[in-house]
């Protein structure tokens, strides 16, 4: 027993303390080296954070080039994917033109009446720039959604700044290096925003599910959801402007309490992407 | 020439499981793109850990240590977390290199599910305790269950680029 005890010891001894051929570092010592590195950075110490910084500046644009062959993979997978489905595609997208058509002509009367409703009793945000960045990278790692954009503090990125695909909300920027930002996507389970159902007109809160879709939580009256509803950005607090169109509702789960949406915007095919700036206007 | 291109040949050969480790840190080999709702795997677990126990040579522990940096980064996690788990799985294949004498690919695996399923306990521990941070517990069992069952295939591979190395 006295034996098996100090074989154990030993075997453990030598495992974490002794340096192998060519190590300049014990595993025990990177081990505590590596504690102290979280501890810190939980605290914000600013050495860590500097080398946090230094890191992110090498990793992402590495990133970017080592994941060039992945992504040629994942285009050509995609192509043929968009191959196979092209007739009906086609078909699809032809009725739905001829609808898009027909409430176009109406939408742009809407549009600047709403402008103009909004702006007397104070709570129109406009636009006040915009820039358009390269995602470098799509981490869709099972514990973060998020990509990582070419254009950081240097270009006048801020936290908190809205990110669109086209016309469709697709997140916000949750970290902002010299020359790169990371965006959190809405799919993640950290994202939290103020939505609109409409045409029902019901203020709730869009949460990521950690895969391709959403959940709307905090909703009262959830059967008066339908499935033909669509999600857009309420404005309340001011987080990001009210309008931009996020997903439709489907409730295809019958597992989960909550009503799903379905993103418009695919996030796994984000290449280019636009980075908004909101100020307030007051009418005059 | 022919024995210095040999040499720089084995040299190079030497470097790929560094190589595959960075890559895989900066690029995770997670197929996406292919549209699978539950499928994951962590592929650093597994090349670290098979080289650990098979090659300790091949991957020095400074290296994983930096590696795990980069895998943080890269992934939004608490700095310093994926470099602990890193040296951690390096500790029990280190410890199971000293105390095995006839090794067999079953114990490996055994010794392997039991060292991701307590430290991917570990990192869910201490990133929802200290860093407040939300982890999908679905995703997390998918990860875990794909990355031990790929652990067969990968090491039937890396036995196969290891003894083609070696008769080189």
């Amino acid at each position: 027993m006295e034996t098996s005890r100090d074989d154990f010891v030993i075997a453990i001894r030598s495992a974490f303390l002794k340096k192998q051929n060519q190590q300049r570092f014990s595993l025990f010592g990177l081990i505590v080296f590596s504690l102290l590195i979280l501890i810190l950075g939980g605290f914000n110490f600013k050495p860590v954070n500097y080398l946090k910084l230094a890191i992110k500046e090498i990793a992402y644009r590495s990133t970017f080039i080592v994941s060039v062959p992945e992504k040629f993979l994942e285009e050509k997978y995609q192509t043929a994917q968009d191959h196979i489905n092209l007739y009906n595609a086609s078909m699809r997208n032809e009725l739905e033109l001829k609808d898009l058509r027909a409430k176009d002509l109406l939408n742009d009367f809407l549009v600047l009446e709403n402008q103009r409703l909004k702006m007397i009793v104070e709570d129109y945000l406009v636009e006040s720039d915009r820039l358009y960045a390269k995602v470098l990278s799509d981490k869709n790692s099972p514990f973060l959604k998020s990509v990582i954009i070419n254009k950081g503090s240097k270009h006048g990125i801020n936290l908190g700044a809205v990110v669109k695909d086209k016309e469709y909300l697709i997140g916000k920027i949750i970290e902002v290096n010299y020359t790169t930002s990371r965006v959190l996507l809405l799919s993640d389970i950290n994202s939290k925003i103020p939505i609109l159902i409409e045409p029902q007109g019901l203020l709730s809160i869009l949460s990521g599910s950690g895969d391709k879709d959403g959940e709307i939580q905090y909703n009262k009256v959830e059967n008066i959801i339908e499935e033909t509803s669509i999600a857009y950005t309420s404005g309340v607090g001011n987080l990001f402007k009210a309008g931009i169109p996020v997903g439709k509702i489907t409730k295809n789960d019958i597992r989960s309490l909550n009503a799903k949406v379905e993103f418009f915007s695919d996030f796994s095919q984000l290449k280019f992407v636009e980075v908004l700036f909101f100020e307030r206007k007051i009418s005059e | 020439m022919k024995l210095k291109n040999k040499e720089l040949k084995k040299k190079l050969l030497r470097q790929v499981p560094l190589i595959l480790l960075f890559i895989s840190v900066l690029n995770n080999f997670d197929f996406n793109y292919l549209g699978l709702k539950y499928f994951s795997f962590n592929f650093s677990y597994i090349l670290i850990f098979y080289f650990s126990l098979k090659r300790s040579y091949s991957l020095g522990y400074t290296y994983i240590f930096i590696a795990g940096l980069f895998n943080d980064v890269v992934n939004g996690s608490p700095i310093g977390m994926s470099s602990l788990m890193y040296l951690f799985l390096c500790g029990v294949a280190a410890y199971l290199r000293l105390i095995t004498l006839r090794t067999s690919l079953f114990k490996d695996w055994i010794a392997f599910i039991s060292a991701i399923l307590i430290l991917n306990s570990l990192f869910f521990i201490i990133v929802n305790l200290f860093f407040d941070f939300e982890i999908s517990f679905i995703n997390q069992i998918v990860n875990i269950f794909f990355t031990s069952l790929l652990y067969l295939l990968f090491s039937s591979i890396f036995n196969f680029f290891v003894d083609s190395s070696n008769a080189r």
